[in-house]
Parts: C-alpha cells; structure tokens; sequence
C-alpha cells in the first residue's frame, strides 16, 4: 500500500496525495502522488494514473473525499503535514510564542545552546526542546516548504549561522528579532558571510506585524500574526 | 496518520502485523473526519479512532481477517444498514471505513 514511502514522507514535512481505489474491481490499488510531479504505484489502469497525476500540482492539491475518475471510485487523501516552527533562542518572548503558536496550529520546537534558558521547566509547553548550538541543529533537521524559523536570540553568534542555515534551506518564513539598526549589522555580516542578497531579502526584520507592542507576550502574538499572515499568503517573502 | 505511527512503528518493530482502517465516506453527522485512521495489529491492540467509538468493535473484528488474508475490505456503517445499526452506530449518521493490512 506505499506505507513505508507515505510514513517517509509525512516525517519528512511533504505534502502528498495518495489515491486509492474503492471498488470492487480494485479494492486498495494505490498510487501516491508528489505536488513536484514525483509518483509512486498504479491503479491498475493507464487513464486513470494519468488523471490522478493531473489532479495533483504545486499549486493546487484536491480535497480529501470519494471522487469518480474515468468512471471509477478513487478515494483520495492529501497529506498536508502540520507546517513546523523553530524558534532559536530560548527567551521570555519565546515562552509567549510557544503558546500562541501551538494553538494555531504549528509544531514548536524550541532551541538554544545556552542550557540556563532551554530548560523544561520554562518550555514545558513546546512540543521539543532542543539543547544544541542552532546552526548545526538546523542543520541535521529537515527544513522544508513548510517550515517557519524565528531567531529570538539576541547573540548574533547564534543567529546568524543558523539564519544561514534557515534561508539556503528555502524555509517559508525567516523573522529575526532586532531594531533596524541591530539588522544592518547581521545583514552585513551575512553578505559578509557570502550569502546571497536575495536570501537575505527574505528575513522578516523587525519581526513581527506591527502592534506597537513593547511585552513579550505582545511581542510574541505579532509573531504569531505575521506566521498565520505568511502561512494565509497573506505576504511575500520579506517586509513591505 | 501522523497520529497513529508512533504506536504503528513500534508493533512492526515488534513484528506484528498491523491493518488500517480509514474512514473513506461519512454521510450526515459523524464524529470523525474523512481521512481519521485507526490502526489495530494482530493481537488486538489499537490507535486513532474511526468514529465516536461506536463502530470500533465491529472495526477490530473485520481487521482480523484483513490481516489473515490481506484482502483489503470496504466497510458501510449506518442507519440505512440493519446489521451495522445492530452494533450501534448512534450517531445517527453513515460511515464507510476501507481496511487494509500494511504490506510496505
């Protein structure tokens, strides 16, 4: 049944679309379909594999439900994995993030080096802690389309190889906390650090939508806004 | 899905076979989405659910021979069904559930 390909997927962070067919004729034949055109197993019939790959596209995924396709009933599945989020520095408006971010929606995963700050006991909500100097954490995790890192740490010796990490990896969303001025720095030292001005361009600085908020709890929830604004289409890459 | 793979993992791990039933079709009210899975290995245990628990017991059942023989199984429940009224869908709705043992 492509178990084993789905299950690698799902874990991986991909949406996929698995077809299955519900009659009689073919009861459980199934075909898994990738949005970049990848596919894997048949229905049984050349017309209807075809058409099962047309419906699925970068752009547009079909809904979950029963359909007839060339006359036959498909039960059809799209895997839309929960998008994640990182948050690199286990700060006061990291605890605040948590919460909204679990809430609506988002896998949290909390990571910081420094061991004083990571600790269960301020994160017992996230959904992982990690202990880890970020960059080399980001980097043996999979990143993909559907992942959000915000960079909360306030050393730049923290952030901004991990920021690295985050933008080569073509994450969706990349905010990093800091006045305007505390971002000139980190994007001269990115560039400085050879990284393209168009991924740079892509950080979300200052982070957050604009609520005028000055706690971390209102820190936090213009956070939490601007993910649910990207993660609606709600707003390009980079600030307007 | 995402739900049910931890305990899933760990009875193949274990050498167990597993089924997974999938909740294809819902008609009127029902308390799962399509989609919703139950997984049930071949000593009787489970995770995730297929309904409000209503239809679970008959579910189990059913997954049994699916995983003697392997030959997935498409399930009706609901009002308009005497037999599966008898196991007591109360929701008051229609489920159809396809069952099918994990092969790779």
């Amino acid at each position: 049944m492509g178990f084993e390909s789905l299950r690698r997927s799902l874990l991986a962070g991909e949406r996929v679309v698995a077809f299955t067919r519900a009659d009689d004729g073919g009861l459980g034949a199934r075909m898994l379909v990738w949005p970049d055109g990848r596919a894997e197993g048949a229905l049984g019939e050349a017309a209807l594999d075809r058409e099962a790959l047309a419906l699925v596209t970068a752009a547009t995924l079909p809904a979950t439900g029963l359909r007839e396709i060339e006359g036959i009933e498909v039960f059809v599945e799209t895997f839309e994995p929960l998008p994640q989020l990182f948050i690199v520095g286990a700060v006061h408006v990291a605890i605040h993030l948590v919460h909204f971010a679990r809430r609506l929606g988002f896998r949290t995963v909390v990571v910081d080096a420094r061991s004083a700050f990571a600790t269960a006991e301020r994160f017992p909500h996230a959904d992982e802690l990690v202990v880890e100097w970020p960059s080399d954490y980001l980097a043996r995790v999979p990143l993909h389309a559907n992942t959000y890192c915000v960079f909360l740490t306030h050393d730049e010796k923290l952030d901004n190889p991990a920021l690295q990490v985050a933008l080569e990896a073509g994450v969706r969303y990349v905010g990093a906390l800091g006045s305007s001025r505390t971002h000139a720095k980190r994007v001269a030292a990115l560039r400085e650090a050879g990284l393209a001005d168009e991924l740079i361009d892509r950080i979300h600085a200052p982070i957050g939508l604009d609520l005028g908020g000055r706690k971390p709890e209102e820190i936090a929830m213009a956070i939490a806004a601007e993910l649910v604004a990207v993660r609606n289409g709600r707003q390009a890459a980079g600030k307007p | 899905m995402l739900d049910i793979l931890p305990d899933v993992d760990r009875w193949r791990a274990d050498g167990r076979r597993v089924a997974v039933a999938t909740v294809i079709r819902t008609v009127g009210s029902s308390p799962r989405p399509l989609g919703s899975k139950m997984a049930v290995s071949d000593t009787g245990s489970i995770a995730g659910s297929v309904s409000g628990g209503c239809i679970e017991g008959a579910v189990i059942e059913e997954a049994q021979s699916v995983l003697e023989d392997g030959l997935p199984k498409r399930l009706s429940y609901g009002i308009s069904d005497e037999q599966a009224w008898s196991v007591g869908l109360t929701c008051g709705g229609e489920v159809e559930v396809l069952v099918e043992r994990i092969d790779g």
